[in-house]
């Protein structure tokens, strides 16, 4: 059970004065119940990577396939495939066209030829998993809620397929502080209960740290780090920093304080457990 | 999917006619389409044909690529030549088969209807490759300005010309990332009845005007705030001027439609073939 790419190399406009090479070479391979954090300089090729994750776009060269199943196929065993992995753009609040909520969220089971109580079912569990009451929303229009709100609703609207690999391409872009946590308390629940593989696209090293078990970092079309968060935070700053890319900053303070001489555990990737741990040493 | 539309077809380049005025390169367009039009003898057609293709070699435009601009009428010219050569009437039948004959007027009436609209796309076309857009959308307002005195809006044309180039690619780009979404969500805009398709494209649609009413309303405060109000009293930051090189277009540009004239006027001039 894994998506993998094998040998994947993109083009855009190939053949004209505009030809633009995103994606060189890449090989990878993810699995269910991972949780993948992919960053990477604006451009550097991560929403053309994700695209391919899905079947949104067919590599130029190479294969890209999911539970071994080439998502580049025409048969219905790709359409299939490519439905099992939901994905979560970035402004998703902007795809919203239904006048209910209770229609927007139902759109991709609909799709998905459920029948109508299952549909119910699934819009009811997808809202509640966003926060969401059901009674209050499922009538409003979805034009009409916060922003916050909507990007919840676009979101359950992914999540009601049931898709056994979540992409979510930057979900907290332009959220406040409040409305962000909340969605990613979310999506770590999701995560969490459904046991699924999620791959998060983010500018932010600090999300990446605190929710990923696996981090990409991509740089010019080529996966150049790939391991653990915290490994990488602190095997590899030399290499982040040359791609234009910081380490976090829980991790800068620890290293600091490493360096003044205090004696802290080489696996801190949250700032709640580094202030645990000061306190500890300190005995405040 | 819709990564391959190169919007006004612009070609990037250094050429000689890139780096003339845009005015100079509508005017002559012009003028040359007057030519095509006055040209009515085999040797006028193939004189112009000679011309596009020098044309071309001065651009520095692959032939390819002017060749391919034609494909958008194929349809028009082959029908064009087609009604032509069946329908013509004519004196003397080359070919015959029951009820349909091929004349020899009709022949020649279908070639050079078909020339010439072949001659006119790609001689338009030559202009907007050599052409950005913005440049063009400039040479159009200056050269309507005149026309300001009889009520033509020559500024806010331009403007609205402008900002409708700027934002197609913007639209598009959007239309792909929704039309992306609903597909990662299952949608099909392939199956179904027309009305179904139709139906189809709303999730489309709506988040597009949604999105496209949005940044008009952006785009109209940012405006306001940096003070625009009109053409009144403004200047440029790239002002159009005519040099040299467009004093020699213009001539060749005349020498042209002489030469066509003069074609036109003297018929007993043939090929020598």
């Amino acid at each position: 059970m894994s998506l993998k790419l094998e040998n994947v190399s993109y083009t855009y406009m190939p053949g004209t004065p505009y030809e633009h090479q995103a994606l060189k070479n890449v090989n990878l391979e993810i699995r269910k119940g991972e949780f993948v954090a992919l960053i990477g300089h604006t451009g550097s090729g991560k929403s053309t990577l994700v695209q391919h994750l899905n079947g949104l776009l067919h590599p130029t060269k190479g294969v890209a396939t999911i539970d071994g199943t080439d998502m580049a196929g025409k048969k219905k065993e790709a359409k299939e495939a490519r439905n099992k992995v939901g994905m979560v753009f970035q402004y998703p609040e902007h795809q919203l066209f239904a006048e209910t909520v209770f229609e927007d969220v139902a759109f991709g089971p609909r799709n998905l030829g459920l029948s109508e109580e299952e549909v119910q079912q699934r819009v009811r569990d997808a809202l509640k998993f966003v926060g969401l009451d059901f009674d209050t929303y499922v009538n409003r229009s979805p034009f009409g809620l916060s922003g916050g709100q909507m990007r919840r609703v676009a979101i359950a609207g992914v999540v009601a397929m049931n898709p056994d690999y979540l992409i979510l391409d930057e979900p907290s872009a332009g959220l406040d502080p409040g409305a962000r946590n909340a969605v990613f308390r979310e999506i770590e629940e999701l995560y969490k209960k459904r046991k699924i593989g999620i791959i998060m696209v983010t500018h932010s090293m600090e999300e990446a740290a605190k929710f990923a078990t696996r981090l990409l970092v991509i740089s010019n079309g080529e996966v150049i780090l790939d391991g653990k968060p915290e490994r990488i935070f602190r095997e590899d700053k030399a290499r982040l920093l040359e791609v234009g890319m910081d380490v976090p900053q829980v991790f800068k303070l620890a290293d600091l304080l490493r360096s003044k001489g205090m004696r802290l555990p080489n696996d801190i990737t949250d700032s709640a457990v580094l202030l645990q741990e000061i306190r500890k040493r300190k005995g405040w | 999917m819709l990564g391959n539309i190169t919007l006004g077809q612009y070609y990037p380049g250094d050429s000689l006619v890139h780096r003339l005025d845009p005015r100079t390169k509508i005017l002559v367009t012009l003028l040359l389409i007057v030519a095509i039009f006055l040209a009515k003898t085999a040797l006028g057609y193939v004189s112009l044909s000679i011309l596009v293709l020098l044309v071309i070699a001065l651009a520095r435009l692959p032939y390819l690529l002017v060749f391919r601009s034609i494909k958008p009428l194929a349809l028009i010219i082959i029908l064009t030549l087609g009604l032509h050569l069946f329908l013509g009437q004519g004196e003397k039948v080359i070919w015959s088969y029951k009820f349909i004959s091929i004349t020899e007027e009709g022949l020649q009436m279908g070639v050079k209807m078909s020339m010439r609209l072949i001659l006119l796309l790609m001689f338009s076309s030559i202009l907007t490759f050599t052409t950005s857009p913005i440049v063009l959308t400039d040479g159009i307002e200056s050269l309507l300005r005149p026309f300001r005195k009889i009520g033509v809006p020559a500024h806010e044309l331009a403007m609205m010309m402008t900002i409708a180039l700027r934002f197609i690619p913007t639209l598009l780009e959007e239309t792909d990332r929704i039309v992306k979404a609903q597909t990662a969500r299952g949608a099909d805009f392939a199956s179904g009845n027309i009305l179904q398709k139709a139906k189809n494209m709303l999730p489309i649609l709506i988040p597009l005007f949604i999105s496209a009413f949005r940044r008009a309303d952006d785009l109209a405060i940012a405006m306001e705030a940096r003070c625009y109000r009109g053409g009144e009293g403004r200047t440029r930051m790239h002002q159009l001027a005519y040099g040299m090189r467009d004093g020699g277009a213009f001539v060749f540009a005349f020498l042209v439609l002489g030469l066509e004239l003069f074609l036109r006027w003297n018929p007993s001039l043939t090929l020598p073939f």
